[in-house]
């Protein structure tokens, strides 16, 4: 690559881009929220998927879990950074234990009428999504599972009448009898 | 039934501040008032044990709070108010955030009650400086606030040392509650820096040190940072080992300048020798430094045949822009204890004869050549003038940045760590000024002076006054080239010689300004003059305006040119016209 007139090194890197999911455990502060988003911002990592929610309400502990992508060196970066944060315990990279569960919840708006009606009950049921409400010419459902999973559920409501959906992002958890 | 008024620990938000100060061994503060702070300003007055330094700008109160830390490696404190005190402490908390430098910034803030409301002199402290601190904290109960502070000044020392800064609204200086001194639960759980680095990890360095052939120590920030215990360990290394050994700009001082086995400083304007043992070597040691870009030039290129070797206390710096193969987590004091030790009982000094010969070709093309003259002062020569009158003397050197800076690094040889203040990672114009200041409160007797660019030191002037007031005999040993001279040399090696407003165009007469602000001016412009006009500036024991008047022209060599490796510098002899544009040949793309 030819390179510009600059102080910097312009550097194409060719590495291919990883999907990964961290765990972080963290204090329940004011602000703990804004650090780790900030720190993505800032260094220009992406966010696919972020869920926070308190887990153990006495020890004031939050568990964040973040679906990302870069190279394994933005990767490695990103878990250390978030690593160093006062407030942050500890970081864990689910995808490279390879041993995590990841879940996400949706739910799923459709209108349609008559065969419509039909075929989405049907695929709902081989989904195992349930209806949480409805009227006569539309479903809510709700769907767990992992992102594939109700992505496809998704793409194939569309077509019948698919009008809104809301996802909570990816919970992660690791599978045996330790935590993390 | 107690009785809360005789409690001793007892007291208003305010008070607790000035409490836990004196309890961190704080004797001296820089900061400015303002009406979110004067409650504490209140207490202040009432004592003694805290001499607070009124600067004359909070961008000021940040520096010389950086340069008393970097100066003492204890603690830096500042004192802002609310708003645009606040805003005003920006730039500082970011260049210690770079630098490593622990610093504790107090800010005021609105009343609780108003925060959120767009209160007068209201701003989102803690939202603006998340990013530019270590951790900052806004306090909004009087009772958490003495655990908040004695945690501040845990999280700004220890571990990887950065700016922190707890902002206090008000109301909280105001309301009593319970202080307490500070005690280890005062930290968060989840904040536990590790020192000591791993075993396994060490025995695999001590093996690649004692098989290496073309062996490099390459030190930085972090052995200043880590203590004197490092530096001595450091040394102890160098001379049990027989390696060569560069250091970044942050690392000067650690192994002396006039040691046999330094290369000078490496990077972007290192030496030939530095950068090119750095390129050829086959062990790399490198210890608390980052392989940051001005260190490393072209990443692929980077000294491509070695196995490296990382020591540092911050997990984030391994593997970020550089791969190592043995990375060591943990204070590099300690880790460099356990590698001497291990070194010292398993291997024996590797045979690097044949290097030494190597590099001695090296050093023999001279690469900090300049030439002098009679007529007009070369920059180089003016630092290595200004070095031979302040040696054996007791000196701090602080700097601005741009050229100067950089023959201040070439050619000032630094004997001690903690004798070099200079702004590295965020490059800030204006900080050596402040920073001499904060360096000369503490070392009232010792000879500072500020390596400044006709430029750069009109950021921050304004701390003269403050050097006047505090009689603080600072030295501002200005190397006027009447250009940002940095910028210049960029322009015409990348820009086609267009100087776009890079000349110092109605410069003041500094003289005046020094006379006006009630210090010395002392102007010189001819080579002959120049010795006994150093001499006069050490002898005066006032604030002095050195006008130093340079050749206009001068660039800064050798250089990594940009996008090149560390083999391919620009050496002075080879820095014509047309060997410029070549090495400089690219893209017009500007990035
Ligand atoms: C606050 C700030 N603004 C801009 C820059 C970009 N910059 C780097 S060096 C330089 C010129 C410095 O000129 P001077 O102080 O005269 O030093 P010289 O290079 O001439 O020695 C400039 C503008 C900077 N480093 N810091
Ligand atoms: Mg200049």
């Amino acid at each position: 690559m030819n390179q510009p007139a600059s102080a910097y090194f312009i550097e194409d890197r060719h590495d291919p881009n990883e999907t990964h999911t961290l765990s972080a455990l963290v204090q329940n502060e004011p602000g703990v929220l804004a650090r780790v988003i900030g720190l993505f911002s800032g260094r220009g990592y992406n966010i696919e998927s972020l869920t926070v929610s308190e887990t153990e309400s006495q020890k004031h502990l939050s568990r964040i879990t973040i679906v990302t992508t870069g190279t394994p060196m933005v990767i490695e970066q990103i878990k250390h950074q978030l690593d160093r944060m006062i407030p942050v315990y500890r970081v864990v990279d689910m995808t490279l234990t390879k041993r995590s569960i990841e879940r996400e919840l949706a739910m799923v708006k459709v209108r349609g009428q008559g065969e419509h009606r039909v075929e989405a009950l049907r695929l709902a049921d081989a989904f195992r999504a349930r209806v949480i409400d409805a009227t006569t010419e539309s479903f809510v459902f709700e769907i767990t599972g992992n992102t594939d999973k109700i992505n496809q559920f998704i793409d194939l409501m569309r077509p019948i009448g698919l009008v809104e959906v809301s996802r909570t992002g990816v919970a992660a958890i690791g599978r045996g009898p330790e935590g993390m | 039934m107690s009785d809360k008024s005789h409690d001793p620990n007892q007291m208003t938000g305010a008070a607790m501040i000035v409490r836990a100060l004196i309890d961190h061994g704080v004797t001296d503060i820089f900061g400015y008032p303002g009406g979110a702070v004067l409650p504490i300003y209140d207490e202040i007055f009432q004592q003694s044990e805290v001499q607070h330094i009124l600067v004359r700008h909070e961008q000021g109160a940040g520096h010389a709070a950086e340069g008393y830390a970097r100066s003492t490696g204890k603690p830096g404190v500042a004192l802002v108010t609310s708003g645009p005190g606040a805003t005003n402490m920006v730039t500082p908390l970011t260049d210690a955030l770079m630098d490593s430098i622990p610093l504790v910034c107090i800010s005021g803030q609105v009343p609780t009650h108003l925060i959120g409301n767009d209160a007068f002199q209201e701003c989102d402290t803690v939202g603006i400086t998340r990013p530019c601190t270590k951790h900052n904290w806004l306090v909004r109960d009087v009772n958490d606030l003495a655990k908040v502070l004695h945690e501040a000044f845990y999280v700004a020392t220890s571990g990887r040392p950065g700016p922190v800064l707890v902002d206090v609204p008000k109301d909280v200086q105001f309301a009593t509650g319970t202080y307490h001194p500070p005690r280890k639960s005062d930290v968060h759980r989840s904040y536990a820096p590790r020192v000591k680095g791993d075993a396994t990890q060490i025995r695999k360095a001590v093996a690649l040190l004692a098989g290496a052939k073309r062996p490099v120590i390459y030190s930085g920030g972090g052995v200043i940072n880590s203590g004197p215990e490092a530096t001595k360990l450091l040394r102890e290394l160098v001379e049990v080992t027989g390696f060569p050994i560069t250091s970044t700009l942050m690392g000067l001082g650690a192994y002396p300048a006039s040691g046999k086995n330094w290369l000078g400083m490496l990077g972007m304007h290192g030496t030939y020798e530095a950068n090119m043992t750095m390129h050829d070597c086959d062990v790399m040691l490198c210890v608390g430094a980052r392989f940051d870009d001005r260190i490393t030039g072209r990443v692929d290129a980077f000294s491509p045949g070695s196995k490296k070797i990382h020591i540092d206390i911050d997990p984030s710096s391994i593997n970020k822009n550089i791969r190592v193969d043995v990375p060591i987590i943990g204070d590099c004091g300690n880790i460099l204890g356990d590698i001497l030790q291990v070194f010292k009982a398993e291997a024996k000094k590797p045979d690097v004869k044949a290097w030494w010969q190597q590099i001695a070709q090296w050093r023999a093309r001279n690469s900090l050549y300049y030439k002098k003259s009679n007529d007009v002062i070369l920059p180089q020569h003016a630092i290595q003038s200004l070095f031979e009158a302040t040696r054996g003397k007791d000196t701090y050197i602080t700097t601005e940045v741009g050229q100067h800076q950089m023959w201040a690094a070439q050619f000032f040889g630094f004997e001690e760590p903690h004798r070099w203040m200079t702004s590295g990672g965020l490059g800030t114009m204006g900080y050596g000024l402040p920073a001499a200041v904060g360096v000369q409160v503490a070392h009232p007797d010792s000879l500072v002076i500020d390596i400044a660019g006709d430029a750069s030191v009109q950021m921050t002037m304004q701390e003269m006054s403050t050097a006047v007031q505090y009689e603080l005999p600072i030295k501002i040993f200005i190397l006027n080239n009447q250009y940002m001279g940095m910028v210049r040399q960029w322009q015409q090696l990348l820009h086609g010689n267009r100087l776009s407003h890079s000349y110092s165009e109605a410069l003041p007469d500094f003289v005046k300004l020094a006379e006006a602000y009630g210090g010395v001016g002392i102007q010189v412009h001819k080579p002959a003059d120049l010795d006994g006009a150093i001499q006069e500036m050490i002898s005066v024991k006032r604030p002095v305006l050195f006008d130093c008047r340079v050749a206009a022209l001068e660039n800064c060599f050798p250089m990594i040119p940009s996008g090149k490796a560390h083999n391919e510098m620009l050496l002075p002899e080879q820095a014509n016209d047309e060997a410029t544009a070549k090495a400089f040949a690219g893209g017009k793309a500007l990035v």
